[in-house]
């Protein structure tokens, strides 16, 4: 595996399913008494937050706290950040500090590619979510959770998503959470279709490594998992649909559409949900939806990118059969 | 005034011939001319150049002088090769008033490395709004001929017409900035296949080919000249093309970095890339290319850009858009359309210096290398080969794309009205 995590893309089949088999590792510590583990003890994880996102750096901060780092939450508001402080200057400064880790969230595309790339910090650089770019780790508990509702939690070990069919559904063209997967879940073996009006389809998106339908119900039919993707209401002012109301009505997943779904396949949100836009309430809390699983197998597979990126060669878990040897 | 001689130069890559000059002047071209005192420099077969012109250099003085100064920015202009430049209205003050310009024009007079050329504004404040003192400019003692909001487009389609109109009671030029705001709100790079992956918001080529075809018409109409600045699609080619085709007064610059580099360049997110227009597609580079050479494109201009480290030191995002250029132009012109046989020499020096003379209506640059004519001359080496070091530019700013690129092409002498602004590659 590479020094940092910036893209789903930079990852090999069997990066990304030793990240999967390593989660899985870390889930079952989460059903121990004691959920911590010693091992990033005495290395410091610095969440960088450039955004406004409590949802992953509470996940970021779970799941290194579980691992027994230190954790320093920095938030651009309200810190040197909001009185004009550069991306490098604030990098400069937590290298001084010694972070071994800079998890970051940004609003420009391409931030932390720069933060690993221009010899301002040392530390493994994990993104977080990069403006319309990526979110890698997004990307890895979505696979996570497709992995152990598909295929099993034990007998999913060891394997990828071979010949899974993920639909992915909304506004493609803002989001890093789609094109993350479309990496993720193609270099995994699923065949991966995105739905979306045309106007929320990035021009170029032919080249991408899936199909693209304008038609949600000629695919649910054919879906293993359906992941809706959040609209952003402001959207609707830029024209990239007329209303709401005709936007769920052509995107949104409710029951009836549901209904036509394989019964064995599950419906998956990256959160926050809006209830009523692209899912029905009705949907978000049926037994198919994943959403909450979701969160939980974040911490998970957060666990387990930051002890490959810093663990080194130890067992991660000891005495744990997973890894095949004790 | 002291004479010099340049012994054994190939003048727009002919024969070789001797030129001398004696004062402001070249007073002879031939074969074994006397030195008669003069300084003698020998050519040993470099390649003489009218002194180039640029119709688009950001000199950033006033306002920015941690960025540019009108010294510095001509000292690079010297060494690039140019002994004039169209400098840019977007200084802070906006140079859209008579004092701005003549105060700009004083500068580069002050300066002695160089002539500058102030573009005047379109609209004052380069809001689009209301026009400038078009007229005032151009009675000015700098004698504004070329105007331009350069950095924004004059996108209100009546303003527009307006402006090209006016300026033909003075014989002069809009020079357009072609991008159409709505469509490029929030653009970093070119639309296409790369800005998909890499999720950086799209700068697609139709908000460009919109307000050619747009300004086109209108010159058509009101039986103007308009001229589009950094030209930078395939598309916008095709326009340009078809306008000529009809007669229309239209004429096209290219930039030396649309000229080599494509937006593949963007995956490294690192923004020295980032330049307004956005670079294009392999596709883009080609036509353009082609269409330099053909004369669709009229000419070359560098969009000298300078920005302080700190602008482009930083995330994508954040980044200034624009690049150095004057001192690397020539020979990026050289690496992509004299060596791959698209121009020779001739062409270059047309492309370089005649047309964007005459575009500017700029009296005593872009004439013949002809006893009489002022002594305005450019000295090429264009067998050396060389790594491009930006610790050794002459202009403040360091941000060019070519850092550690091998480009062919050296200008060794640079002659201002006679005067020698750089001997041996070095300033005087």
């Amino acid at each position: 595996m590479k020094r940092h995590l910036i893209s789903a893309a930079d990852l090999s089949r069997d990066d990304a399913v030793l990240i999967l088999d390593t989660a899985e590792e870390m889930a079952r510590v989460a059903d121990r008494p004691i959920k911590k583990l010693p091992t990033l003890r005495g290395r410091t994880v610095v969440n960088l937050f450039f955004e406004d996102s409590t949802r992953t750096r509470i996940s970021f901060e779970a799941a290194a706290k579980r691992l027994s780092a230190d954790v320093i939450n920095f938030s651009a508001k309200g810190s040197s950040v909001s009185k004009g402080e550069s991306l490098k200057d604030t990098a400069l400064t937590l290298e001084a500090m010694g972070a071994d880790a800079v998890v970051i969230r940004h609003h420009d595309s391409g931030a932390p590619y720069r933060l690993a790339n221009s010899g301002w910090i040392e530390g493994a650089v994990v993104n977080a979510g990069d403006g319309t770019h990526e979110h890698p780790t997004q990307a890895l508990l979505d696979a996570f959770t497709m992995r152990r509702r598909l295929v099993g939690p034990d007998a999913g070990l060891g394997r990828d998503l071979d010949g899974r069919r993920i639909t992915i559904v909304g506004d493609v063209l803002h989001s890093r959470v789609a094109r993350s997967n479309v990496h993720l879940l193609t270099t995994l073996g699923a065949q991966v279709t995105l739905v979306a009006p045309p106007t929320l389809v990035p021009i170029g998106v032919e080249h991408w490594p899936c199909e693209v339908s304008y038609d949600l119900d000629a695919v649910l039919p054919k879906s293993d998992a359906v992941m809706m993707l959040r609209v952003q209401r402001e959207r609707m002012n830029a024209a990239f649909f007329p209303t709401e109301r005709e936007y769920a009505r052509r995107y949104g997943l409710d029951s009836e559409r549901m209904a036509r779904m394989p019964e064995h396949a599950i419906v998956m949100h990256p959160g926050p949900m809006n209830r009523g836009m692209e899912i029905t309430a009705e949907v978000a809390d049926s037994p198919r939806c994943t959403a909450v699983e979701q969160v939980a197998n974040g911490v998970s597979i957060r666990m387990a990118v930051l002890y490959l990126l810093l663990g080194g060669a130890e067992p991660a878990v000891a005495g744990n059969r997973t890894t095949g040897e004790q | 005034m002291s004479k010099t001689l340049i012994r054994g130069a190939r003048p727009l890559g002919g024969e070789p011939q001797d030129v001398l000059i004696d004062g402001e002047t070249i007073a002879a071209v031939g074969t074994g001319l006397d030195a008669d005192g003069a300084t003698v420099i020998e050519a040993d077969g470099r390649i003489l150049l009218p002194g180039l012109v640029d119709l688009h250099t950001h000199l950033r003085e006033p306002g920015r002088e941690d960025s540019e100064t009108v010294l510095t920015g001509t000292r690079a202009a010297a060494v690039g090769g140019y002994t004039a430049v169209h400098a840019m209205a977007n200084t802070f003050p906006v140079a859209d008033t008579a004092g701005v310009v003549e105060q700009v024009w004083r500068l580069g007079r002050q300066s002695g490395y160089c002539d500058v050329q102030p573009v005047g504004a379109v609209t004052v404040g380069l809001e689009g709004k209301k026009l400038a003192e078009l007229g005032a400019m151009h009675d000015s003692a700098a004698g504004v001929r070329v105007f331009s909001d350069d950095g924004k487009c004059v996108d209100d389609a009546v303003i527009m017409r307006r402006a090209l109109e006016y300026v033909k009671a003075f014989d002069g030029v809009i020079a357009q900035h072609a991008q159409e705001p709505r469509l490029t709100e929030g653009a970093q790079m070119n639309e296409g296949v790369v800005s998909a992956e890499l999720g950086l918001g799209g700068w697609p080529a139709v908000a460009e080919e919109s307000i050619i075809a747009r300004d086109v018409l209108l010159a058509a109409h009101v039986g103007s000249r308009v001229h589009i600045c950094h030209l930078s699609t395939a598309g916008s080619v095709e326009i340009v093309r078809w306008a000529k085709s009809k007669g229309w007064n239209v004429t096209a610059e290219v930039t030396p970095h649309h000229l080599l580099l494509t937006d593949e360049l963007v995956r490294s997110y690192n923004p020295v890339y980032k330049v307004n227009p956005p670079l294009r597609t392999e596709a883009d580079v080609r036509a353009l290319r082609e269409a330099l050479a053909d004369g669709t494109i009229d000419c070359v201009a560098t969009d000298h850009a300078p920005h302080p480290h700190e602008d482009k030191d930083c995330e994508w995002g954040a980044a200034a858009m624009g690049m150095v250029g004057l001192e690397t132009a020539l020979s990026v012109v050289q690496h992509t359309m004299v060596d791959t046989g698209l121009l020779d020499w001739a062409g270059v020096a047309d492309r370089m210096s005649f047309r964007p003379a005459a575009i500017g209506r700029l009296a005593g640059h872009g004439r013949p290398i002809a006893a009489g004519e002022p002594a305005n001359l450019t000295l090429v080496d264009s067998a050396y080969r060389g790594v491009v070091d930006p610790a050794g530019f002459a202009s403040r700013s360091r941000n060019t794309p070519y850092q550690g690129l091998e480009l062919p092409g050296r200008v060794t002498h640079t002659f201002l009205r006679g005067r020698a602004t750089v001997v041996d590659g070095n300033l005087t």
